[in-house]
């Protein structure tokens, strides 16, 4: 798959950095932007909406129905959690892929060997991440039980754009996770591939704190 | 942002080389360090939120505000390795990050969701 | 210097021979093709830009003209602000882009070669989508700032804003793309020795403006999708009976839309900055104050959005907040005009066609410049906003600061990219009556602005005292056409018949001047290595550089094995006898770029009430696009 391994003055970069690490970088720069938007204008409208189902107190409506606070916080602690662990998974993943060609200790325990099993780590968080969308597709399917769908008012407008926007990012990402596992299963990833597996970690921490600042901003402050 | 693999082989070679020192990554168990501190982080968050009278006190907004800052410096510093990392990176991400930020609270005040009582 | 410039021409038509054909165009990836990509396509924009507004001056030369219908009429306004802004000013500064950051640079291509591709395609069908609707009288018609509440379905409910909010989310991913990729070459490509502070200062200025687009595109970006959303999918985020705020748009707007005029003006600043030092014989005056004056207005630049809104009533607060904010940011912009006017002062000043344009840009945007200062003070915003005054100062910067610019860049650097001159006499005839015509079709504006007479109207009655102005701006614009005409001719002509011109034939300083023009597709056959700001100068007139602080000598300087000490090339080569690995060509952008475009387009299906269609074109469209992209990013780039 070298075809060309003379063409490495090619690669000569001025500040010795990778082309792709830098845009990776950029992108993610961009992105804050792009969410900051976004989490400006959930804030804005934060307590405006003028019928319910709301997202930290009841509401009643004209027939006198009663509707309860419509966020789960267990449930989306939960996946917090995951999307966190989805991220150590990451980490280690990447560690796996740098290490690949470093010969194990003799008597390496357990946990010595299984951080060097990329594909453990790729799958874990590609898993992690699926979990994490499952619990955003409960979350999103019993809202519209409860009543709240993106018409029905403000909240629900920029709650489900917010979080589905974040959704998008973990599907992508997702997507991303099993591509580099696949690419690990036919031909194995080593040290020379560290930077695809590092610009897909980067991308994946990056929608992770992105969702470390929604579950503040929009599910724990009232 | 093309990421085939042909053009990985030199490339990694080069890093290996001038900038080998900053590629000097905390062990696996570091990290799982830092992930139960991520947890423990949010478990003190999740349990605020359901204490009534801390609820309730001026202090419960900003020090969910400083614990979610914390999480998000710890990840970015160790998980996405910008502590570690060329100091570029940092000046692409920070730089943005503020000017997102800024963004942030001067439209709080502009929408009236903030404000400074004189 | 010593082959001249004739037998080179002729073999840079053999090298180009065998990749002259439409699908070698399809195919290309080499930044300089995509740059001349991008600036007949801007150009052929600009015309359908101007068109425009010839028919808007039409229908406002005398009062109550019945030339176009009101209806027409707001269409007109609509696209001929959003094809200036957004198909016109910014892909000409692209072309610029594309063709002369790796050249300025010392490198061989872009970072991202088939990105670069991609973003001028993308360009190319978003430019299509968004302007073929006013052919059939469909086009959009809220405005290029398109206000909601007004642009929602409620006020709005025919297709004409469909097409604005789907285009412009379309144009915003070929501007993204291209930034992150001219950010990186601009970081990761410089030739050995080429520091920051000794790059040169239209790449600086583009730098800049590179991070102005990452982060004031996803802006829009989010504000077009809320839009969307409202408008296919019944959202509320504009819906004042929802409670929704009338502002939300506006803020968001401008939040973007004020860093976007500094990506309009920014590259043509850079553009003169390499036109005044050649033309004068002196390097730039202030060459770090230049730079750190560039930054400071990008930045400044995030701060000031609000006041384009001091009408919609903020506050004093915030009122004052943003006119200091506005106030401050003309200090940096100022800086740069003096250190132009001391760029010349007791230069050896050639008055060439570029020149007179990079000049005309000093005078006519500071004219722009300080209008602007004026309603950077609410109490006189609020007599000035919305009316012609305000239409008067925009068109002064635009038109009087980007259009000069480029204008000044088009003929300075068109004997690079054709190795021809553009004709001197049509040149000069065309500025003339470019500056002449500018002048009369805008500066009365300030007047009938002044006297009351509001933006968006499509008549007007006699005897309000507007009727000799708005005549004189038609006037002025009809002599516009006739400038524009020339250059056009001059344009087309001088590709084949122009005057034969060498490497560097204006004695300019900077790399792309070393190597012939047009540039061999490799562009360098040995980087050099860059000791000082102006290696041509160092190289062929040290006396010119030698009062002024520059080292030769530098710590910095990065050792590679494959370059060498600053040179000319001369010779035209081809990259395979030359054994330089050139970027395969390749189609995959292109359809990767038509299938976003049909995915995103895909949702107008939506209109025609057949949902299961509309969701078969946008999931097969999608499909593709992903498809195309892993064809892409798995297969080689050279």
């Amino acid at each position: 798959m070298s075809s060309h391994a003379d063409t490495a003055h090619h690669h000569y970069t001025t500040t010795g950095l990778e082309h792709r690490k830098l845009a990776i970088w950029a992108f993610i720069g961009s992105e804050c932007m792009l969410f900051a938007s976004l989490i400006s204008t959930y804030l804005i409208y934060k307590g405006r909406s003028i019928v319910g189902p709301f997202p930290h107190t009841e509401w009643v409506n004209e027939a006198g129905q009663v509707f309860k606070p419509i966020l789960d916080i267990p449930v989306t602690s939960a996946s917090t959690f995951v999307l966190l662990m989805s991220s150590l998974a990451m980490v280690l993943a990447l560690q796996a892929v740098q290490l690949k060609d470093t010969p194990l200790p003799a008597g390496a325990n357990w946990w010595t060997r299984i951080q060097r099993s990329s594909q453990t780590w790729l799958l874990a968080t590609a898993l992690l991440g699926m979990t994490f969308l499952g619990f955003q597709a409960y979350e999103f399917t019993s809202f519209v039980h409860e009543g709240l769908t993106i018409k029905t008012n403000l909240f629900g407008s920029t709650f489900f754009t917010l979080t589905g926007f974040h959704g998008a990012h973990v599907t992508a990402g997702v997507l991303w996770l099993f591509t580099l596992l696949w690419i690990d299963r036919t031909r194995g990833l080593g040290p020379k591939d560290e930077l695809i597996v590092d610009i897909a970690a980067l991308y994946w921490h990056f929608v992770d704190v992105v969702w470390i600042a929604i579950f503040t901003l929009v599910y724990l402050i009232q | 942002m093309s990421h085939d693999p042909k053009h990985a082989a030199p490339t990694a070679a080069h890093h290996g080389g001038p900038h080998a020192g900053e590629h000097a990554h905390p062990d696996g168990w570091t990290y799982v360090k830092v992930g139960a501190i991520l947890t423990i982080i949010t478990i003190i968050e999740v349990w605020a939120y359901y204490i009534p009278a801390l609820v309730a006190s001026p202090f419960f907004n900003p020090s969910l505000l400083i614990m979610s800052a914390v999480k998000f410096a710890i990840v970015v510093m160790f998980y996405m390795h910008l502590k570690y990392d060329h100091k570029l990176f940092r000046v692409l991400f920070t730089g943005p990050l503020i000017i997102a930020m800024g963004t942030i609270v001067a439209l709080l005040f502009l929408f009236h969701q903030l404000s400074v009582k004189f | 210097m010593a082959t001249i410039a004739a037998p080179s021409l002729a073999s840079a038509g053999d090298a180009y021979a065998e990749n002259s054909g439409i699908w070698s165009w399809i195919t290309t990836v080499d930044h300089k093709r995509i740059g001349t990509l991008y600036l007949w396509t801007a150009l052929f924009f600009f015309l359908v830009g101007g068109f425009e507004a010839v028919l808007i001056r039409t229908q406002l030369a005398q009062p109550n003209m019945g030339f176009v219908s009101a209806d027409t009429y707001n269409q007109l306004f609509t696209m001929h602000g959003t094809t200036m802004v957004f198909l016109a000013i910014m892909p000409l500064s692209a072309a610029f882009f594309n063709y002369l950051i790796p050249l300025q640079l010392g490198a061989r291509d872009v970072a991202f070669p088939r990105l670069n591709a991609f973003s001028y395609w993308v360009y190319l069908f978003g430019g299509i989508f968004i302007t073929v609707p006013i052919l059939f009288k469909v086009a959009p018609d809220g405005g290029w700032f398109g206000y909601a509440p007004l642009t929602t379905t409620q006020f709005s409910a025919g297709i004409n804003i469909d097409f604005w909010v789907l285009g412009l989310q379309i144009l915003g991913v070929s501007s993204l793309a291209a930034a992150f990729n001219f950010i990186t070459t601009v970081i990761n490509m410089r030739a050995p020795g080429m520091t920051l502070m000794r790059m040169p200062m239209f790449t600086w200025m583009s730098f800049v403006v590179q991070f102005l687009v990452i982060l004031a595109f996803p802006v829009i970006t989010i504000a077009l999708f809320f839009l969307m959303m409202d408008r296919f999918f019944g959202t509320q985020f504009y819906a004042i009976a929802a409670g929704a705020d009338p502002l939300l748009w506006q803020h968001l707007f401008w939040v973007f839309g004020h860093p976007e005029v500094y990506i309009l003006i920014l590259p043509a600043f850079g553009l003169v900055s390499e036109v005044l030092p050649t033309f004068s014989k002196k390097p730039l005056f202030g060459y770090n104050v230049m730079v750190y004056s560039g930054i400071m207005i990008g930045t400044l630049g995030f701060g000031v959005w609000a006041h384009h809104m001091f009408a919609v009533g903020m506050g004093a607060v915030a009122d004052s907040i943003f006119s200091l904010m506005t106030m401050l940011i003309a200090i940096p912009t100022g800086v740069k005009i003096f250190n132009w006017i001391a760029t010349m002062w007791s230069g050896e000043i050639r008055f060439t066609v570029p020149m007179k344009f990079a000049i005309a840009l000093i005078g006519m945007f500071t004219i722009g410049g300080i209008s602007g200062v004026m309603h950077s003070s609410p109490p006189a915003d609020l007599q000035q906003t919305d009316s012609y005054f305000i239409v008067a100062h925009f068109h002064y910067v635009l038109f009087g600061g980007s259009i000069m610019g480029i204008f000044a860049g088009i003929y300075f650097y068109f004997p690079k990219m054709t190795g021809r001159f553009l004709d001197t006499t049509l040149g000069n005839w065309h500025f003339w009556l470019n500056f002449i015509g500018f002048n009369l079709a805008f500066f009365p504006m300030h007047f009938s602005g002044l006297l009351g007479m509001p933006r968006r109207i499509y008549t007007y009655d006699a005897g309000q005292g507007w009727d000799l102005f708005n005549l004189t701006s038609t006037i002025g614009t009809y002599i516009l056409v006739v400038a524009t005409s020339i250059f056009v001719w001059n344009f087309l002509r001088s590709r084949t018949r122009g005057a034969v011109a060498g490497n560097d034939p204006w004695g300019a300083a900077t790399l792309e001047w070393s190597i012939p023009s047009p540039p061999p597709e490799y562009n360098f056959a040995q980087i050099p290595e860059v000791t000082s700001r102006y290696p041509l100068w160092d190289l062929k007139d040290p006396a010119k550089t030698a009062g002024i602080e520059h080292s030769h000598a530098d710590a910095m300087t990065i050792t590679d094995a494959h370059a060498v000490p600053m040179h000319e090339e001369t010779e035209r080569h081809t990259a395979k006898s030359l054994g330089i690995p050139m970027p395969f060509p390749t189609a995959k952008p292109f359809f990767t770029a038509l299938a976003m475009c049909a995915m995103i387009g895909g949702l107008l299906v939506m209109r025609t009430g057949n949902m299961g269609l509309a969701l078969a074109v946008m999931i097969g469209s999608a499909a593709l696009m992903v498809g195309g992209l892993y064809s892409w990013l798995t297969s080689p780039l050279e």
